[in-house]
């Protein structure tokens, strides 16, 4: 969902770079309070897994593929705030040496990619986690919903910026159901692995898993020594 | 940082390397749902390269390197590396240390076990 520099014209782009700034200057200063001695070696280890998983695109339809975006996932292991930082760092990286995503495009792609699937990802896995019974089935299933959920409205958040700036003019009518439809099943992929990484997470080591912290009261915590 | 997430993390970044180093070559090539998009209804009538494009790791192909295989190998395992060292150095500047409390007071090494019951 890489959006290229072109796509949007340079005020949209510088509002929505400074939307990524505010947003992402926010989530550093939070991250603080996620970032215990247990948490802070895995917010690399969940960059690097996410980078990973961004260059193995799956085909979803004739011709198309989609790839993991990972915020959800993110915010269910190592927290929202972290987890915002930890995916802004992937699309740093991807725009400045693999010219994966423009360079003014970068503000873009941190809002679609970074805040909006953490804030929907989280709230939503969040919000299913109170409903469901208290156990590791839900915890997956809903890392499932929510990661799923995530993409198309992070589509959403492009086709708002391309409302407001977009250099070219394709009317709405065409672009959201287009958009709409075929990052609703490249969520569905999303949701799937968010599901696979989670589940594999909470089997080895539960008490690494953010998300799941007092919904999984049996959970045996290692004991908090420090090296 | 305790013995068994040392490992924890140390899996992790080997499959994270596998992942990027040797499954990605892999992967589909078909552009993703945005791109596809973009080119059928038009959207990117005025797309401009990157700044980067001439980045020796652009377009995830190491430049000098004539494998396919190889060329996008060295490419994803310079990203996971670059990722992980900037991850883990931005969360090492902004972790609370020792018994330094989070912002609800509670110790560093506390985790939230959910309400008393």
């Amino acid at each position: 969902m890489h959006v290229p520099d072109g796509f949007l014209d340079a005020p949209t782009s510088v509002a929505a770079g400074a939307i990524a700034v505010a947003g992402l200057a926010l989530c550093l200063r939070r991250a603080r309070a996620e970032l215990d001695e247990r948490a802070a070696p895995l917010a690399g280890l969940v960059a690097a897994f996410v980078f990973a998983a961004q260059m193995l695109n799956f085909p979803v339809a004739a011709g198309t593929s989609g790839h993991l975006l990972g915020g959800a996932l993110a915010a269910i292991v190592v927290g929202p705030w972290t987890g915002a930082v930890c995916v802004a760092v992937v699309l740093l990286v991807q725009s400045l040496l693999f010219a994966d995503g423009g360079l003014t495009a970068l503000g873009v792609n941190i809002v679609d990619m970074s805040l909006v699937t953490v804030l929907v990802g989280y709230l939503l896995f969040r919000g299913l986690a109170l409903l469901l019974p208290r156990s590791p089935a839900s915890v997956v299933g809903a890392s499932f919903v929510a990661a799923a959920v995530s993409v198309p409205v992070a589509s959403l958040a492009f086709v708002g910026f391309y409302a407001v700036g977009g250099t070219t003019d394709v009317p709405l009518g065409t672009v959201v159901p287009a958009v709409l439809g075929v990052h609703v099943l490249i969520g569905i992929g999303e949701g799937l692995i968010a599901a696979l990484v989670v589940g594999s997470v909470l089997t080895v080591r539960p008490d690494l898993v953010h998300g799941a912290h007092g919904l999984l009261p049996a959970v045996r915590l290692e004991p908090a020594a420090v090296t | 940082m305790t013995r068994r997430t040392t490992a924890f993390v140390v899996v992790g970044l080997l499959v994270a390397l596998l992942l990027a180093g040797v499954v990605s070559f892999y992967a589909s090539d078909s552009p993703d749902g945005l791109e596809r998009v973009a080119s059928d209804r038009g959207l990117n009538a005025a797309e401009q390269p990157s700044g980067v494009e001439e980045s020796p790791l652009s377009g995830y192909r190491t430049d000098g390197i004539g494998d396919d295989r190889l060329a996008g190998g060295v490419a994803g395992v310079v990203g996971v590396i670059g990722t992980f060292a900037v991850g883990t150095g931005l969360a090492l500047a902004l972790r609370r240390r020792g018994g330094e409390p989070d912002r609800r007071g509670r110790p560093a090494h506390q985790v939230d076990t959910g309400p008393p019951r």
